[in-house]
């Protein structure tokens, strides 16, 4: 009896080991490398031009028009209920406030993880599996300075930019819902936002929370593809590995950025 | 597939909407330009209670917000609070001027209320104020009532 839970004891920490923290060693060493060999994403820049293009102007549209969603949703449930209260005119502070502390990077970071990241791994991916990569090998390209640098740091430009558009679109789409379609005035919902949003306090820890997660989501992304097995359902699964760990990461992450950024004083 | 020429058009762009949504969160939501941290001096005020009073309340003059509070501590030797604001530059104050914590709404947040006095010197940065009024405690409030009630049956019979 006791062997058996000894066998079992031993196959999970195995597991644990080999999946998460052997891989996690060898992630972070890749992260290194990628930052090491990033001189040429900088000095031919139209590289990672390119993948700007793909990994933030093609998000533009989606990332605005949730952001438009989020921020009308906010307007109309934090209207309802500032409105027991006889508050309605701290709407404009609820709406700007929920979004450049937290939605505006963490949604923002989901969806730049389901749209942009996904397509990272899968790109690399299948560049691994039809041997693009070892081909480049061969002509003495580096792969992780052709194909992998650019592609990171493309995401941790592509990300602040992201999340503050998502931030700005949300907060119209309050003042869209708030001011045009329920009628709180215009000049408290803009004015009692004004006042209680902070530069350093607020934007900037956005800013700084978006950069953060665009880091994370980029890193495990370029690293699930280039980790990926060379097949067709090797591919398949980092993708699936990519959208769940960096949407766990995200979420994890802003625990700990909220815990170090807001303590109520 | 795009030509570079069409590639940079496109992250121009992006670039573009990226910059102008910072900047509109920086200077509609945030209103950075009307009131820059750069050009502030700081004022002391020592308090017997500060009630709920936060860093970042607002100071205001005249109902019109000329300030910010950047620190409170607590003076180990007087047993005091002692808050820093600090009030934007363009804005000056009589030396005798007093400060006084004040609500908004019934219930809403607490700042700090700048009255001017009528002295020719201006307070100039790192300056205390002399005249400063407290919050008012609720529990403190009631407790006086309920005495003042009190004193008043005591007085009829």
């Amino acid at each position: 009896m006791t062997g058996r839970i000894a066998e079992l004891m031993r196959a999970l920490g195995a597991r644990i080991v080999n999946n998460w923290v052997w891989r996690l060693g060898v992630a972070i060493r890749f992260l290194w490398l990628t930052l090491r060999e990033s001189g040429p994403s900088f000095r031919r820049f139209h590289l990672t031009i390119r993948e700007i293009y793909f990994a933030g102007v093609l998000s533009l549209v989606v990332i605005m028009v949730s952001g438009l969603f989020v921020g009308m949703v906010l307007g109309l449930q934090g209207y309802d209920t500032l409105v027991r209260f006889g508050s309605s005119e701290v709407l404009g502070t609820l709406v700007a406030l929920t979004l450049v502390r937290e939605l505006g990077p963490v949604v923002a970071g989901l969806l730049f993880a389901s749209r942009a990241g996904s397509a990272i791994t899968a790109e690399i991916g299948l560049m691994k599996a039809t041997e693009q990569l070892a081909a480049m090998e061969m002509m003495a390209v580096d792969p992780i300075a052709r194909v992998v640098a650019p592609r990171f740091w493309a995401g941790v430009i592509s990300m602040p930019v992201l999340a503050a558009l998502f931030s700005a679109m949300g907060v119209f789409g309050g003042y869209l819902v708030g001011v045009r379609l329920i009628g709180v005035d215009e000049g408290s919902f803009w004015s009692q936002m004004q006042a209680s949003v902070d530069f350093r306090e607020d934007i900037v820890n956005g800013f700084i929370k978006s950069l953060v997660f665009g880091i994370a989501v980029t890193w495990i992304a370029v690293y699930e593809g280039y980790d990926a097995p060379p097949t067709a359902e090797g591919v398949s699964g980092a993708t699936t590995r990519t959208v769940v760990t960096s949407s766990l990461a995200i979420l994890a992450l802003d625990v700990v950025l909220t815990a170090l950024m807001f303590r109520g004083q | 597939m795009m030509t570079r020429k069409e590639l940079d058009l496109w992250v121009g762009i992006f670039a573009v909407i990226g910059i102008g949504a910072m900047l509109f969160l920086s200077l509609k939501v945030a209103n950075l330009a009307s009131f820059s941290s750069a050009d502030t001096y700081p004022i002391l005020a020592k308090f017997d209670n500060i009630g709920a009073l936060k860093v970042r309340a607002p100071v205001k003059s005249a109902g019109v917000v000329v300030g910010r509070v950047s620190e409170i501590r607590f003076d180990n030797e007087s047993f005091e609070a002692v808050v820093t604001l600090n009030v934007d530059g363009r804005y000056k104050f009589p030396k005798d001027s007093s400060a006084k914590i004040l609500t908004s709404g019934l219930l809403g947040e607490q700042y700090i209320g700048l009255t001017p006095g009528g002295d020719s010197v201006n307070l100039k940065g790192g300056d205390t104020l002399k005249l400063t009024q407290s919050a008012v405690v609720l529990e403190n409030l009631i407790g006086q009532f309920l005495y003042n009630k009190a004193a008043e049956g005591e007085g009829k019979k």
